[in-house]
Parts: structure tokens; C-alpha cells; sequence
């Protein structure tokens, strides 16, 4: 077997609020490889975007580690580029080319005119050519997700985080939006880590699936999907098993509490 | 199963075809509706309106010594401004705002710096705003006087006192309300100290900068005026206040309102060109304020 992409090996993760000390993930471990397609899911206390950002550097683990490419992760960086669910990650004062054209020039990867260049590229590639001389304010929801990806894709980092980065669209445009996404995969088979709380658009996405327990996150099950949620060798579809595996001890729980 | 009896059963509909009874989707605003969408022309109608009842009122009390007519105003403007009186005056004036109004800003740069790099910083600068910025500028003169002598040097302590509160206090609260996914996208790309500052604080903080910028000058301008009026005369020539004031004593009551038609003149034309250029270069354009 190939060498794992990104190691996250037995972390725990803690973060403080006012009054609390809250243990957002217990011992949690997972490889993923180059080009995965690699899913977290979880119901929201998962600690599964939590995760993410300590993938992304922001949050340091009070235990275990997680090495990309056999290094361990102290700090953010351009080689892990993150996408947001928030429309307000784009720089406002910055036009949509001005937009992706920053992320090269700021973290040193491009000189300033190959910069623009390949920026150029990544924008036509989610269809937003006509608006690269836009500002954000004027664009809708799904086209600012869509520069976002693109100012992340255009960055080729060695893995690609995306922390809900559809959950604030309309139902509509999140479908065609996972497709796109899906699409500029078939292109260049980037490596990248989907943080998700909805169950389809996990197997549609993933090519493979970690399930997260809530309170604290813990691993709770790692699937493999192919994408077309089909009936497996117990005639269950996956998004029934994973539905099955999240919610079956609520509903022992309940079960017993109505007893 | 819902019970579908109690609903009112109804054939279903299809259009077909679509009316085009309703003329054209875009019509242009008429001549006068645009006019009146300007704000621009509302705001010089409104002065108009003012300069015509501050006309009638004056003759009404026909006193040039209390209240001179708009007219007799305009023409103790015309006269000293083309005497060279005027835009000397106000030059006077307006070098030692700059000056007073730079060190200031660069005071609050510095102030506000600390109070973003450290917790230490951030209290001292919530105590000393909360100590200084009640505190009117003015009251600062007879301390500047007595430190610093009759002179631009006591100007400049008082403006930089007028300008270092306001602008600090807005732009470190700026800082503080940028979006926490600015800041990790801004530290995602490599940006570290002096260049996330400059390239993702200062920009996300500008409308507070700017609001900042635009109480500071206000408040330096009336303070400016103010000390004048109290003491103006530095190397030879006063400034406006000090202009005011001479008037007074002269009793050329017209050149006094000349002078103060002066100052709020500047005022208009530093809110509603310059900042106003700045607002609509930045922050209308990138939609952070509408």
C-alpha cells in the first residue's frame, strides 16, 4: 500500500469557553491517501470541523499528531488550503480575480503575473470567466462558494479542506454545486478532506467515509462508498447503514425511555 | 393520511401563452425623478432654502451689527477672499490641523498596534480612551500653554488630543469585529504580524477606520477653531479663529460670518469631497457599507 497522505493518529482535541474545558474529539485516527475523496460525518458535537481546522493548523492537539507527507502539523500553511462554509471568507475589498490572484501572490507560491494567469484559469474552470471583475457583494451565494473553491484549487495544495462549504446554499444550487465539485475531480484528482453533517451528500461525495459519535467525536465506523449509494451484500444501501449506525442507540435510548 | 375531504377540490391551471400588456420591464425614471434621487442636488436645494430664510430673517431684523444679511456675508467673503485675507487665514489654519491631525494619527497607529498585539496593550488602551476621550481638547489649553508657550507647538497637543482617541477607540474596535474566517483565511496563506495587518485587518477594519478618520477631523477642526478663537496669534498671523475673533473686537460683524461661513465651508468640502471620495472608492464599491 501507498504511503498515507495525511496521518492523524490518536488525537484529542480541547478547546476552552468561558466556563468549560470541552473535549471536542477523543482519540481520533485516520489516514487518508492521495486523491481520496475522504468524508467526515458526523451529527453536529462530533467535533468534526474542529477537526478540520486542526488539520488546517489552527488548533494544536492535546494528544497524538497528524503528519501530512510525514510532517508534523504545527501551524496553518498554503499546503492546506481550507474552504468555509461562510460566504464572507472572500476579501471583500478584492475583486473576484484580485480574490484568487492574492492567495498566490500573498503565500509565495506564484510571482504576481503567473499568478493571474493560472488564477484566470482556476475562475474559468467554475465557470465564473464573465465575473473575475467582480466584487463579492455582487454575487450570489453559490458563485462566492465557487471562487472560494477555485481560489483553493488554484493554490494545488497537497490536500484541500472543506468544512461544510455547501451547507449555507439552497438545496438546488447544493446539488449542482456537489456535482461541480465532482467534476473538477474527473480533472485533476486533487486530495481533499470534506467535513459534512448530511448523509447524502456524504456518499455522493466520498469515496470514503469516517463516522463520527457525538460528545466527544470517536470513531465510530470508516466506510468506502462509490458514489451511487447502491444496495450492498445485505440489500441495505450505505446511506441506510450509516443512518442506522448514527442513530441507532438514540433510538435504543428512546426505546427504553418509553418502556 | 391528511383527510382530503375537508380541502376544495379546483381543475388545475395552465397558462397559456404570456400577456404583453405590460409595456416595457426597464423603464427609464423620468427627468425629475432622477434629479430628486440625487442627493447631491436634495442637499444644495436644502442650502438654498437655508441661505434664502437666513436672507429674510436678517433684513426682518435689519441690525448688521447683530445679524448681517446673506448677502452682506457673501460680499465680506468675496472681499477678503480676494484681498488674500481669507486664504491665508485659513491656510494658517489648515497647516496646523495637518500637522496636529498626522502626529495624531500616527499616535493612534502606534496605540492601536499595541492594544491588537497584547492583552496588556488592549487594556491600556480601553483605560486611556475611557480617561481622555470625555476630556473636550480645549479644556488641554492652559496645561499646552503653560508646557509649551504661546505658539503651534500647544495647537498641535491639543489636536493630537482630539484626533488620538477617536481614532484609536474605532479602528481597534474594527479590528476586534473582523470575522474570525478572515483571519484564518489571512493566516491559511502564509500572512504573518506586519503583512496580515496591512493586508487583512486594515481593509476588513475600514469602514471603522474611516468613521474613526471622518470624528477625529471634526473634532480637530472644532478644536482648532476653538483654541484660536482663546489665543491665535502665532508668527504674525492667526488662523480663522483668531480672524473671528479680531472681527469681533472690530465690530465687522460681516466679516465675522465671513469667517465662519469659512470654516463650516471647509467642513462641507472636506466631508463631502473628500471623505466622501474615499467612501465611495472603498467601501460602497466593495459593499461593506450602502
Amino acid at each position: 500500500m501507498a504511503e498515507p497522505l495525511l496521518d492523524v493518529a490518536g488525537v484529542t482535541l480541547q478547546y476552552k469557553t468561558k466556563e468549560h474545558l470541552v473535549t471536542a474529539t477523543y482519540r481520533v485516527g485516520f489516514q487518508v491517501f492521495p486523491s481520496d475523496r475522504y468524508v467526515i460525518l458526523g451529527p453536529s458535537g462530533c467535533g468534526k470541523s474542529t477537526l478540520l481546522k486542526a488539520v488546517g493548523g489552527y488548533i494544536e492537539p492535546v494528544e497524538g499528531e497528524m503528519r501530512l507527507g510525514g510532517q508534523i502539523i504545527r501551524k496553518p500553511g498554503p499546503d492546506r488550503v481550507m474552504v468555509f462554509q461562510e460566504f464572507d471568507q472572500l476579501l471583500p475589498w478584492k475583486t473576484v480575480r484580485e480574490n484568487v490572484t492574492f492567495a498566490l501572490a500573498a503565500s509565495g507560491r506564484l510571482p504576481r503575473r503567473q499568478a493571474e494567469e493560472k488564477a484566470m484559469h482556476y475562475i474559468e474552470k467554475v465557470n465564473l470567466g464573465k465575473f473575475a471583475g467582480s466584487y463579492p457583494h455582487t454575487l450570489s451565494g453559490g458563485m462566492k462558494q465557487r471562487v472560494a473553491i477555485a481560489r483553493g484549487m488554484a493554490m494545488e495544495p497537497e490536500i484541500l479542506l472543506m468544512d461544510e462549504p455547501f451547507a449555507a446554499l439552497d438545496a438546488l444550487t447544493r446539488r449542482k454545486m456537489q456535482d461541480e465539485l465532482l467534476q473538477l475531480w474527473d480533472d485533476t484528482h486533487f486530495t481533499v478532506l470534506f467535513v459534512t453533517h448530511s448523509i447524502p451528500e456524504a456518499v455522493l461525495i466520498g469515496n470514503r467515509i469516517l463516522l463520527l459519535s457525538p460528545h466527544p467525536g470517536q470513531v465510530k465506523a470508516e466506510l468506502n462508498s462509490g458514489g451511487k449509494d447502491e444496495p450492498g451484500p445485505d440489500g441495505r444501501r450505505l446511506s441506510q447503514r450509516i443512518q442506522r449506525m448514527l442513530f441507532a442507540e438514540e433510538v435504543e435510548e428512546e426505546a427504553t425511555a418509553h418502556a | 393520511m391528511p383527510d382530503a375531504s375537508v380541502q376544495v377540490q379546483r381543475p388545475e391551471f395552465v397558462a397559456n401563452g404570456q400577456s404583453k400588456a405590460f409595456g416595457v420591464v426597464e423603464k427609464p425614471l423620468t427627468y425629475w425623478e432622477r434629479l430628486y434621487g440625487n442627493s447631491a442636488v436634495r442637499k444644495g436645494a436644502l442650502l438654498v432654502l437655508m441661505a434664502l430664510v437666513w436672507e429674510l430673517y436678517a433684513r426682518k431684523v435689519n441690525n448688521p451689527l447683530v445679524f448681517p444679511t446673506f448677502t452682506a456675508t457673501v460680499n465680506a467673503f468675496v472681499d477678503a477672499f480676494v484681498s488674500g485675507v481669507i486664504p491665508q487665514r485659513t491656510w494658517a489654519s489648515i497647516r496646523v490641523l495637518l500637522q496636529g491631525y498626522s502626529v495624531g494619527l500616527v499616535l493612534a497607529a502606534l496605540l492601536t498596534a499595541f492594544a491588537t498585539a497584547s492583552r496588556l496593550g488592549t487594556d491600556l488602551l480601553e483605560t486611556l480612551t475611557a480617561m481622555f476621550n470625555p476630556l473636550p481638547s480645549i479644556a488641554l489649553l492652559p496645561l499646552a500653554v503653560l508646557w509649551f508657550g504661546l505658539g503651534n507647538n500647544s495647537l498641535i497637543f491639543v489636536l493630537i488630543h482630539a484626533v488620538l482617541w477617536s481614532v484609536a477607540l474605532n479602528t481597534h474596535a474594527g479590528f476586534r469585529s473582523v470575522s474570525q474566517t478572515l483571519r484564518m483565511v489571512g493566516r491559511n496563506y502564509g500572512l504573518g504580524g506586519f503583512r496580515y495587518v496591512v493586508q487583512i485587518l486594515i481593509p476588513a477594519a475600514f469602514p471603522n477606520i474611516l468613521t474613526g478618520l471622518k470624528i477625529g477631523w471634526a473634532f480637530a477642526w472644532r478644536t482648532l477653531i476653538a483654541a484660536e478663537l482663546v489665543f491665535g496669534v502665532s508668527q504674525g498671523s492667526g488662523g480663522l479663529g483668531w480672524y473671528v475673533f479680531e472681527n469681533k473686537n472690530l465690530l465687522e460683524i460681516a466679516n465675522v460670518f465671513a469667517g465662519l461661513f469659512t470654516v463650516i465651508l471647509i467642513g462641507l468640502v472636506v466631508e463631502n469631497l473628500i471623505f466622501r471620495t474615499i467612501e465611495q472608492r472603498t467601501i460602497r464599491r466593495w459593499g461593506m457599507q450602502h
